[in-house]
């Protein structure tokens, strides 16, 4: 492999994906894959998991070995956390958020899929669409993931026949068009065998789209940011107070969302003071305009009090205040949460006290049900939650904006993360899901 | 059914891109101002290493034009090599800092820690580490691991919890949802906080290129005597080498990671500039750890287990 000082040298752009898959489906097999056949496996790790491989008496390398960290999986066999990997290519720098897909480590999934713009659903080719499927797309439904890859996996099982494939991504997509999952693009593979994972499938003519490692590629990773509210959670403030800088008060932060300018009119809230920016320090160099996750320091025109905590936004574009919030949530903390729970609320860079109003309702992955106030909610569990904070907030929905419209829940007792939650309504469709009011509390 | 995407070829001149370093710069400089906003007393570990000079390059810009909030932590194992000892004190001259030192030698000279019998230091350096972060009530502790380094830190969190003997607890992590990490600790506890997580080998250096840092001469090609063992060349010193069996050589050598004299090797190179270098990195099939670190070879589960017991 030759590599040129230019391509060593140039910058690309950076995709970060999560994927999802069942123990079975064949996930770590996919991932060891996609680094084996895109040459990121070096000689060295390569040579360590063919000495394991060869130790278990397993007949050549068995790639999921390369991703199963911790001694727990190598001893059982499994993926138990979140497991963050890196590749690249000549077009493209990758940040995989490798999470188990067993229904006990929903958790793992959401916390994946909160920082990624694309996930991979794995599938069996020879099982078509479970239920464990339908929990996948309803998690990157939920934690609005713009964009789902179906890999229909082991087709060399079902002799690569397109009937099979063609049934499977059109069920696939239906559900999760429902569910208002904005793109689905559904692929063909074997991972054991490298078909359409890396190079086209030669078994699969029939199938005319890209692989999967063309699909990470060239997914867009740019958005048109008109749409956009501008948010900046201000961090800090840069006081130098120095003979050369007297009279400097920067405020730094990573834009949340959106785009400012030199001379745009905003408004600091909770306090709801205005001013106009006077400069953008982008790291060290003055620029006009900012845009989302650069991080940056503003100035302001008007000396006014602004703090860690604070939000800047457009004047014209101020998002509510409220101390009362709703939100869709995933419990992630081993003690559960229960009506009448104080907590502190982190949302941006402002962390409050709260205190949970209500639960009114569970969810249920598998079928969408609702199971109406179930009085707490568990590990994994999925359910709408009331909040009231002790001050206000200015919140965004989480479908409009993922950083501004997300918050975690705390206990303020031992600092444990409790709960991640997202604002306003669960899934992007209007009416995805179904009362289970009928139920009496059984999962059938 | 399907949707086929068209092939956009995407340079980093599309409106609203960020090129990859300028995203894992933005999201590193993020992570230096949430602990500069929420710790009291945080700190960085400093070895005068590529990785450390990168974590510093980046606080530097993080709160530019103020001076930065924290002070550097050296832990001195009594091997380091002596080029990059005196570019760790130009350093902290050049930039005003304030530099603390945890010395192994202090340890072994108090009786306190024993010589290991194959002479690696790296072992003996979480004691002195442990022990000064108490002392002086660190609260925060930046390192500059990185999840590309080696499988047990893949599964690091950037905030990483440690109990008051500094160990850390796979299983007591907490998940790290969208950018909003979570910071508190009781007291005597303290976090651990890794701004490169997310970075590799490659991106390293293609950064110290583009921003122009400048490195100990040790990373670059140069004349050494060295001798060879456990398919290292390690450099001939007081530290312990070469043994009667171990012949000392001149090679033209340069290092990938820079640590204890006693376990980082060097590889065989003519790469003197940043550019030959990085083009040396990107064509290299061995990791970096790989190919020049002797305490990762341990066993297949050394780091998990050193990283319990409260290594970096």
């Amino acid at each position: 492999m030759s590599t040129t000082t230019s391509e060593a040298l140039s910058e690309t752009t950076l995709l970060r994906f999560a994927t999802a898959g069942s123990v079975d489906d064949g996930k770590s097999t996919l991932v060891g894959r996609l680094l084996h056949d895109s040459k990121s496996v070096l000689t060295d790790q390569l040579e360590a998991v063919e000495r394991a491989s060869a130790s278990r008496g397993q007949e050549g390398p068995d790639l999921a070995l390369l991703t199963d960290g911790l001694r727990a999986e190598r001893e059982q066999g499994i993926t138990i956390d979140v497991a963050y990997r890196y590749f690249a290519t000549a077009k493209r720098r990758f940040i995989l958020a490798d999470t188990p897909g067993h229904v006990q480590y929903t958790r793992n999934m959401v916390t994946g899929a909160s920082t990624a713009e694309l996930t991979v659903i794995l599938i069996d080719a020879r099982n078509g669409v479970v239920e464990q499927t339908r929990r996948h797309a309803a998690l990157a439904a939920l934690l609005r993931v713009p964009h789902v890859v179906l890999a229909v996996n082991k087709m060399d099982l079902v002799d690569y026949q397109e009937s099979v494939f063609a049934a499977i991504a059109e069920e696939f997509t239906a559900y999760a068009t429902e569910l208002g999952v904005p793109e689905v693009t559904a692929i063909p593979i074997s991972a054991l065998a490298g078909d359409n994972v890396v190079e086209p499938s030669a078994n699969m003519d029939w199938y005319g789209g890209p692989t999967v490692l063309e699909h990470l590629e060239t997914v867009p990773v740019t958005h048109d940011l008109s749409h956009c509210h501008a948010r900046l959670p201000v961090q800090y403030v840069i006081r130098p107070q120095t003979a050369e800088h007297p009279d400097y008060r920067g405020y730094a932060g990573q834009i949340a969302a959106g785009s400012f300018r030199v001379g745009e009119a905003v408004t600091v809230l909770p306090s709801g003071h205005a001013s106009k920016i006077a400069a953008i320090d982008l790291l060290g160099e003055p620029v006009d305009i900012a845009w989302t996750t650069q991080s940056v320091t503003v100035l302001l025109e008007d000396d006014i009090d602004i703090s860690r905590g604070d939000l800047i936004v457009p004047s014209k574009d101020a998002p509510p205040t409220t101390q009362d919030i709703e939100a869709t949530v995933c419990h992630v903390a081993d003690a559960p949460l229960t009506v009448g729970h104080r907590v502190l609320l982190k949302h941006g860079t402002r962390t409050v006290k709260a205190i949970v109003k209500d639960i009114p309702s569970r969810l249920t992955l598998d079928d969408l049900s609702l199971h109406p106030h179930p009085g707490q909610l568990v590990a994994n569990d999925i359910g709408r939650v009331k909040i009231r904070t002790a001050e206000p907030l200015p919140v965004d929905s989480y479908a409009d904006s993922r950083r501004t419209g997300s918050f975690i829940l705390i206990d303020p007792s031992d600092g444990t993360t409790l709960t991640a939650g997202m604002v306003g309504e669960s899934f992007a469709s209007p009416e995805p899901v179904k009362d289970a009011a009928e139920d009496d509390g059984w999962d059938f | 059914m399907t949707t086929t995407v068209a092939a956009v070829t995407e340079g980093t001149q599309a409106p609203y891109a960020l090129s990859h370093l300028d995203a894992l710069e933005s999201e590193a400089v993020h992570i230096f101002r949430e602990v500069a906003g929420e710790f009291e007393r945080p700190v960085i570990l400093f070895s005068g290493g590529k990785d450390s000079i990168v974590m510093l390059h980046l606080a530097l810009k993080a709160f530019a034009p103020a001076a930065i909030p924290f002070s550097l932590l050296h832990v001195d194992t009594g091997h380091n090599f002596p080029e990059v000892l005196e570019y760790r004190d130009r350093t902290v001259a050049q930039h005003g800092l304030r530099l603390h030192v945890a010395s192994v030698q202090d340890y072994i000279d108090r009786g306190v820690l024993k010589e290991r019998p194959d002479g690696t230091r790296n072992p003996l350096q979480t004691l002195p580490l442990t022990e000064k972060i108490q002392a002086e009530k660190f609260d925060a502790v930046f390192g500059g691991g990185r999840r590309d380094e080696e499988k047990a830190r893949a599964k690091e969190r950037v905030f990483s919890l440690r109990d008051e003997f500094s160990q850390w607890d796979p299983r007591r992590q907490r998940p790290e949802l969208w950018n909003l990490y979570n910071g508190r600790h009781a007291p005597g506890e303290h976090v651990r906080v890794f701004p490169l997580s997310n970075w590799t080998e490659l991106d390293v250096w293609q950064y110290i290129a583009r921003e122009g840092i400048e490195l100990p001469e040790i990373y670059f090609a140069h004349e050494r005597e060295v001798f060879q063992r456990a398919g290292m060349w390690l450099t001939a010193g007081e530290w312990g080498g070469p043994k009667e069996s171990e012949t000392v050589e001149k090679r033209l050598v340069r290092y990938r990671t820079v640590g204890d004299m006693s376990c980082t090797g060097a590889v065989d190179s003519d790469a003197v500039t940043l550019e030959q270098v990085i083009t040396e990195i990107a064509a290299s099939r061995l990791t970096e750890r790989g190919a020049t670190r002797a305490d990762d070879k341990m066993s297949e589960a050394a780091m998990e287990d050193r990283k319990r017991e409260g290594y970096f």
